[in-house]
């Protein structure tokens, strides 16, 4: 250290150790035996490479047998896998045995040099860089240098409206589904619609709006309309007037679609009336309008109004009163 | 002269005659790189860069990149008659019906778990030795942009197959761009072609998962290589190691065999993976359906820690003026993540504003002679590690009969307390290492001999280090804090403000250190024993 005074000496570098020969370096014998072991390394690589093709081509792809922990293994696919594996492997194992018993392994020393150039040279280069400017002006004719800049910007501008027709603007899409008045809920999979005796109490099933004739289900209106039924006893809701107005004979429909970030709210826990998502863990509590209890989302599920039609069957009153799905910037509640 | 000499030479005479090669070719085949198990890291990461570039183009030749409607008629039984997307159609095609894909399709994911995993390990070498310093900023720069771009590019490669798994990562990457201020629905809609899934996505993706993001890979690789190459490797420190020179193998023959071989290796060990240890099945997953979900969804395990974030925050939403901002993703989803990489880019200019350490380095940092950095990289890993095991809280609640509720306010609450703590542990963990390295230079190393002397007395023997340990463990450097004058030229009082203040006070905290013995203290304790 620089500010320390003479009295105090660091511990000196003793330098590079001397190099030690290792036993194929001094013993004709041993370096033989390497030569052979690594020429047994490649050999065994040419023979795993052998149980590779052989593998692909006389093992058939549907035999299975058993092994521990693996389980049911698909001989196919193990015996060209470890051919091609062992084949790989034993190249490696010998080219590094080579180098470490063969080859010369003497450490060398490399100067470094310094990366800063002499000040002379720096000096030259910025008074080129002036000079060369200068010459063509670029200081004087600042006409010049701020139109080009104008340009430059605003020809960024033409790649970024090509991509304007990567898709349509959402408009009012992200608001609306599929759901009208009277819409039937129907089973999905299956396409049947429901009665509400086809639900025992404590029974949960995925609905979806049934088609209109003509029209096919995409999978994104499935990531829209997705709907959960579930049946509880009708004491057992804690609702306002208006939203138990909205079930059924103790049957709730909610959006599955999660308010959070979109996944399939699918586990519910029949003992505490809790619907958890998946995803990040949102719960939500079914008696009270699938209220948040716990996790990061921040609405509860919508509810969607259910009532019965003339023949029995399981309708919506009225669509969704809000829009299903994470949230955006645009949507106002 | 054999025949071989003579094709030899014949070669590189047509070489040298068009390119004037020979003096610079000569040159470099005797480049001198210095040796450690450390350095294999970043090895790593280029073979299995490579073997992504192999297994994945192999995949191409079968995979349908289309979300196109089909029913499956292949081999897999299960799935038979039902309706499915091409690309996951052909991902089952691959699995089941074109030998050696299911093999390819294990390894290519192993790969890219190895590649990520590789990274990190390498950005955490770099980091705790200190080799970003200058004049290496440039490439952990270039390092952090291939992490940042690696997490995108494993992100993308496992929603291509399109099962219900991927479809729901992506349907969160969606709700993320959605959560994004004015312009987030209109990004979702573009980058979907429409309403959330569409039929575009794949497609796209799959554009920029073969040809865009490789293509970036390759180029920023290149001259992450390039500087290398040019800069010279760092080296530990160590008896002739300076910082004038590099002490190594040549890189003919040595190096190249043992860079070639453990390629090799690399490649062998990632077979051996795909043919035994199953990843990723997706025809177990079925068919993406926004309506549908499994249980202990998980994100590879480079995405975990977003997941983990995302699934502790609190669930806050702002409504107002008719618009809504979900805080509740944007936080952990793009807030958190973009301060945390911005932080980790800017690091090597942070260091070097508190040190006030304008050299360059060559010599690499044992990570206890550097506490203060070791402590902030500990408390780094500390955080990311909590918010991972929160991204798996369902699963440890389901394997270690925890209530999902529990593992997640421990890690909401162990989120803010652990990182500090794990600071100021790790500090005073180096400065202990610091001390033992101390006693061990001026005492010798414990031998666990005990002799007992003539008059009864026992003593423990201590068996002196060699001049090349005592270097080793004495050669750092230990400079000084940074001093603020306390007033200009002018009188002025605290010329630099509360930055300078700030400075200071950094510059103490990183300059803590317990004093490496000298050989005159060794001197003075020598002549002072009986």
């Amino acid at each position: 250290m620089s500010n320390e005074s003479n009295e105090i000496a660091k511990f000196q570098d003793p330098g590079l150790p001397e190099h030690v020969h290792r036993k194929t370096d001094v013993d004709p014998k041993a370096a033989d035996r390497a030569e052979r072991q690594v020429a047994i390394l490649f050999i065994l690589s040419a023979l795993s490479t052998v149980l590779a093709i052989y593998s692909y081509i006389f093992i058939p792809d549907d035999k299975f047998f058993f092994l521990p922990i693996m389980g049911d293994t698909n001989a196919h696919q193990l015996f060209l896998g470890l051919g091609m594996a062992f084949a790989l492997l034993f190249i490696g194992l010998g080219l590094v045995h080579w180098a470490k018993t063969l080859m010369p392994d003497t450490e060398v020393i490399a100067e470094r040099h310094d990366f800063r150039s002499p000040d002379e040279d720096r000096e030259d280069f910025v008074r080129t860089v002036k000079e060369q400017a200068a010459a063509a002006g670029l200081g004087r004719r600042s006409l010049i240098k701020r139109t080009l800049g104008l340009a430059l910007g605003v020809s960024a501008l033409t790649p970024l409206v090509l991509l304007r027709d990567l898709g349509p603007l959402p408009k009012k899409k992200l608001e609306k589904t599929s759901w009208k008045a009277g819409t039937r809920l129907v089973t999905d999979p299956g396409d049947r619609p429901i009665r509400p005796e086809d639900l025992e109490v404590g029974a949960v099933a995925q609905v979806l709006p049934e088609l209109v004739p003509g029209k096919v289900r995409h999978l994104s209106d499935i990531a829209k309309d997705a709907v959960l039924l579930i049946r509880l006893r009708p004491n057992e809701f804690q609702l306002n007037a208006e939203r138990l107005s909205w079930t059924h004979d103790g049957i709730i429909a909610f959006s599955k679609i999660c308010s959070h970030m979109g996944c399939a709210v699918a586990l519910y826990e029949q003992q505490t009336k809790h619907l958890l998502c998946p995803c990040h863990q949102s719960t939500f509590d079914v008696t009270r309008a699938a209220k948040v209890i716990f996790g990061p989302a921040a609405r509860p599920l919508p509810q969607l109004a259910i009532t019965v039609d003339a023949d029995g069957f399981l309708v919506a009153q009225q669509p969704f009163n809000e829009p299903v799905g994470p949230s955006y910037w645009e949507r106002s509640s | 002269m054999k025949k071989a000499e003579r094709i030899g030479g014949n070669v590189a005479s047509y070489v040298d005659d068009r390119t004037g090669a020979a003096k610079w070719l000569r040159k470099n085949l005797t480049k001198v790189f210095p040796d450690h198990w450390s350095f294999m890291l970043g090895e790593i990461v280029l073979y299995s860069f490579i073997i992504l570039l192999l297994s994945g183009t192999f995949l191409t030749f079968w995979f349908d990149p289309s979300q196109r409607e089909v029913v499956y008629e292949g081999s897999y039984e299960p799935l038979e008659n039902i309706k499915m997307s091409a690309a996951y159609a052909s991902t089952l095609h691959i699995s089941f019906d074109v030998r050696g894909g299911l093999l390819m399709r294990q390894i290519h994911h192993w790969a890219a778990l190895i590649f990520m995993a590789g990274m990190i390990a390498h950005l955490m070498r770099v980091f705790f030795t200190g080799a970003f310093r200058k004049p290496r900023e440039a490439n952990w720069l270039i390092g952090i942009g291939l992490v940042t771009l690696g997490i995108v590019e494993g992100f993308l490669g496992y929603s291509l197959p399109d099962d219900l798994l991927s479809g729901t990562g992506i349907r969160i990457a969606e709700a993320i761009i959605q959560a994004l201020p004015v312009v987030g629905s209109y990004l979702a809609f573009f980058a979907f072609g429409g309403a959330f899934p569409g039929e575009a996505f794949i497609p796209r993706i799959f554009t920029v998962h073969v040809l865009l993001l490789p293509g970036i890979f390759l180029a920023l690789i290149t001259i992450h290589l390039m500087l290398v190459w040019y800069q010279k490797h760092t080296q530990y420190p160590g008896p002739g190691r300076t910082e004038k020179n590099v002490v190594g193998y040549p890189l003919m023959p040595i190096y190249m065999a043992k860079a070639g071989g453990f390629f090799f290796i690399v490649f062998g060990v990632t077979a051996f993976l795909g043919a035994v240890a199953s990843i990723n099945p997706i025809w177990l997953y079925g068919p993406y359906n926004p309506g549908q979900i499994s249980a202990g969804s998980q994100p590879d395990f480079y995405m975990g820690w977003l997941d983990g974030l995302v699934r502790m925050a609190p669930p806050i939403e702002t409504h107002a003026f008719g618009h809504t901002i979900s805080w509740n993703i944007l936080i952990p989803g793009l807030i958190i993540p973009g301060i945390l990489f911005t932080l980790m880019a800017l690091y090597p200019f942070i260091e070097a504003w508190m040190t006030g350490d304008k050299r360059e380095h060559h010599l690499l940092e044992r990570p206890r002679n550097n506490p203060n950095r070791t402590a902030i990289g500990a408390m780094s890993l500390a955080f990311i590690l909590v918010v991972l095991i929160n991204g798996g809280n369902d699963i440890i609640a389901t394997h270690f009969a925890l209530t999902i509720n529990q593992i997640m306010w421990f890690t909401r609450i162990g989120v803010i307390v652990i990182p500090p703590l794990t600071f100021v542990i790790t500090k005073r963990i180096c400065l202990s290492l610091q001390r033992a390295d101390r006693e061990k230079v001026l005492h010798g190393r414990e031998t666990g001999r005990l002799v007992m002397l003539p008059h009864g007395e026992f003593i423990e023997v201590h068996e002196e280090l060699t001049p090349a340990q005592k270097f080793t463990l004495t050669q750092h450097e230990q400079p000084p804090a940074l001093e603020v004058p306390r007033e200009d030229a002018n009188g002025v009082l605290n010329p630099q403000g509360l930055k300078g203040k700030l400075r200071a006070r950094f510059s103490q905290a990183h300059v803590e250190q317990v004093p490496a013995p000298t050989e005159s203290e060794a001197k003075a304790l020598e002549s002072g024993h009986h």
